[in-house]
């Protein structure tokens, strides 16, 4: 039998341009921003698909969000507040907790669920392709629901307390945004780390843990010697939290700390878009 | 000839490693462990070859796919179609060599990616839907249609896990139908839910490529391939056996590379019923030269061997051997059997088998069942079931080259049309 003859081994150079190239694994590749814009419609139902699931088949639905935030302020409010008399800036205890757990929630559930989410949905990534990034994208942003509910009880208990916000108010997006920046960068660290190494999922709940006692949670930064300041900033939670809490209580203005919590989230951010397109292209093979 | 490129694969090459299987999870642990080894390793095995864990799923591929081609690849499983079809959806990078994409392309390498059990009908076709890469409002454009076509509109705002799984497959199917690339990279998606509906998933197939899309094929149902596709190639241990050309002949070539391993044998299936007095062993299908077949061609002359085993010494009687051939949806078509054609058998040695020739097969393109069966004076002694699945592949069983499309599966009549006043 005759075989048809075999085509050129050369790619001869078009005039047009590929839609796609596919090469070879690089070892450093800058996140193509433009194709993540092109997806954004993917991101948004992988958000509604997490936030649609997220309280199906509870009995309480969505009450869970208010309750969460609420159990941990009242414990809160009795150890730290009441046996341990920890200072509070001369704002109530509760409120004190609560403004800065609101934020905090929003950072550890995205990066809790961030964290295994490329393992949770490799189904989905070993069938189809898309910016792989979309997806612990994703699980940061479904939290800001939880959030907007629990922000409305914060809203109630600064009306209970008398506490009217102040102009600085509306500063808070930025804070909510340094906030989802922390976790997307650490995020993306981690989710691509337990690709690889599944120990990280199991790690991720004790790093949460330590890193609320090294924030200002449930004391107040004014607790920490004025000279280590600006070392306590590399921690972007801290200028996160100290942010909500002077936006919303006026409390002390944060210092250049935040600057220093800004960088860090840069540096979070960059670092951890190019790890994981590292990891990205091996994806399917390892995961 | 270079303008209407759509997909230009060159040199393209992925190596995997074996030393760690996909179940193996690598932890941190051994990571640092490695690492601190790593140093006296290399002292160790000084210029041991490492080559042995590593394993190319595919080397030196090298194609063109011009715009409009439906274009077939075809090869056994492990001879490296799911990596090409893996790289070329961009799902894992190759290790070597490149491809170039024109055009806006689409992948199907299973149905429903990302169905959420929970989730409803309605909400996963969203879901689903922009995975695929359809946007929100070409969606709700189709939506309508996916609904009619998947024929479960009662049902769209019930959550997933209610559903049968015909109807599961239905609405997966119906949302990737409607998926509007350029270029459709398909994996045997067809190969899901009952016969009806793998038609309509062909008959729409077929629709696809009339609209003038590229489309890239991967299947081991070699009917689909020969009445989708305009060419075809064939893959084996990674490498291109037959290149892109004529896919009759490509379908032949791949026939003719896999035929040595065609005898089936029936010793280790439990699924059967009888006496067990004579038990069958295997099945045979040759060729006019002898040769061994596992697809057969509509129209060609050929026999069927049934190997059979006496389980004593005793010579056995009045033995009479049937195939009954059935579709794969379970519908008898024929029945052939030596009561028909000639005296039962006598006196049969201990070892041995029936042979039945058919000399111009009328059979039409498509996927049938075997059924086995060993009657001693009308008693069944061994009776199995869908002991073979065959694909019947096209030929020219009329001397015109054509025959029935395949929604018409079965039997062929010889025929004789005339006009008359």
């Amino acid at each position: 039998m005759t075989l048809p003859p075999m085509v050129a081994p050369l790619a001869t150079s078009d005039e047009r341009e590929p839609t796609v190239k596919i090469r070879p694994p690089k070892k450093w590749v800058p996140v193509d921003l433009h194709e993540l814009w092109a997806y954004r419609e993917l991101i948004t139902s992988f958000t509604l698909r997490d936030i649609k699931l997220r309280y199906k088949q509870t009995g309480l639905g969505i009450a869970w969000a208010v309750l969460q935030p609420l159990l941990t302020m009242l414990i809160f409010t009795i150890f730290f507040g009441g046996l341990a008399k920890i200072p509070s800036d001369g704002v109530p205890y509760p409120l004190f907790v609560l403004a800065a757990l609101l934020p905090w929630t929003l950072f550890a559930s995205g990066l809790t669920r961030s964290t295994t989410s490329m393992v949770t949905d490799a189904n989905i990534m070993t069938k189809v392709y898309f910016p792989r990034m979309i997806i612990p994208l994703a699980n940061i942003i479904s939290p800001l629901v939880d959030f907007a509910v629990s922000f409305v009880i914060l809203i109630i208990m600064m009306v209970y307390y008398g506490f009217a916000p102040t102009l600085n108010i509306v500063f808070l997006p930025l804070f909510i945004l340094l906030a989802l920046g922390t976790s997307l960068g650490v995020g993306l660290w981690l989710s691509a780390l337990n690709v690889k190494y599944r120990d990280f999922q199991y790690t991720v709940p004790f790093l949460i843990q330590i890193w609320m006692f090294a924030s200002p949670v449930v004391y107040a930064s004014s607790l920490v010697p004025a000279s280590l300041r600006i070392w306590y900033g590399l921690n972007p939670m801290t200028g996160v939290i100290e942010g909500f809490r002077w936006a919303l209580l006026g409390s002390g203005a944060p210092s250049a700390m935040v600057l220093v919590s800004v960088g860090m989230v840069i540096v979070l951010l960059v670092s951890g878009m190019f790890y994981f397109k590292r990891m990205e292209q091996y994806y399917a093979d390892i995961v | 000839m270079s303008n209407n490129i759509a997909i230009q694969v060159r040199d393209l090459g992925k190596r995997y490693t074996t030393g760690g299987s996909p179940e193996k999870y690598h932890t941190f642990r051994d990571a640092i462990v490695n690492s601190v080894k790593a140093p006296f390793r290399r002292l160790n095995r000084q210029g041991a070859d490492r080559s042995a864990d590593k394993f190319w799923a595919l080397k030196d591929v090298s194609f063109d796919v011009h715009q409009g081609e439906v274009v077939g690849i075809i090869g056994r499983n492990g001879a490296g179609k799911s990596t090409l079809l893996k790289i070329l959806s961009r799902i894992t990078t190759p290790t070597e060599g490149g491809v170039d994409i024109y055009g806006r392309i689409g992948s199907l390498l299973e149905v429903g990616t990302g169905f959420h059990p929970e989730l409803t009908g309605r909400e996963n076709i969203f879901l689903n839907g922009s995975i695929l890469g359809m946007k929100k409002s070409e969606i709700e454009e189709k939506f309508d249609e996916i609904i009619k076509f998947s024929e479960i509109d009662k049902f769209i705002d019930t959550p997933v896990k209610r559903y049968s799984s015909g109807m599961y497959v239905r609405l997966a199917f119906a949302v990737a139908a409607h998926l509007n690339p350029e270029i459709l990279i398909v994996d045997e998606v067809l190969a899901v839910g009952d016969t009806g509906f793998q038609k309509k998933c062909l008959g729409k197939m077929g629709e696809i490529s009339k609209q003038g899309k590229t489309v890239l094929f991967v299947s081991h149902n070699m009917a689909a391939v020969s009445a989708l596709c305009s060419k075809a190639m064939v893959l084996n241990h990674g490498s291109i056996i037959y290149p892109m050309g004529d896919t009759d002949e490509a379908i032949k070539y791949y026939i003719d590379s896999i035929s040595q391993k065609s005898l089936t044998d029936l010793t280790e299936r439990k699924d059967r019923q009888g006496e067990g007095k004579i038990r069958i062993t295997g099945f045979l299908i040759l060729d006019k030269d002898g040769n061994r077949q596992v697809v057969l061609v509509s129209g060609q002359w050929v026999e069927f061997q049934i190997q059979y085993e006496c389980i004593s010494e005793k010579k056995f009687n009045h033995v009479r051997s049937d195939i009954s051939i059935s579709l794969t949806s379970g519908r008898f078509i024929t029945l052939l059997s030596n009561t028909f054609s000639s005296e039962l058998f006598d006196q049969i040695a201990k070892k041995g088998h029936f042979s039945c020739i058919i000399k111009k097969l009328p059979l039409s393109t498509g996927e049938y069942f075997f059924n086995l069966q060993i009657r001693q004076n009308e008693l069944i002694q061994d009776w199995i079931l869908e002991a073979v699945r065959i694909s019947v592949v096209s030929g020219d069983f009329f001397g015109t080259g054509k025959l029935p499309p395949s929604s018409h599966s079965g039997a062929l009549f010889e025929q004789q049309w005339k006009y008359l006043e």
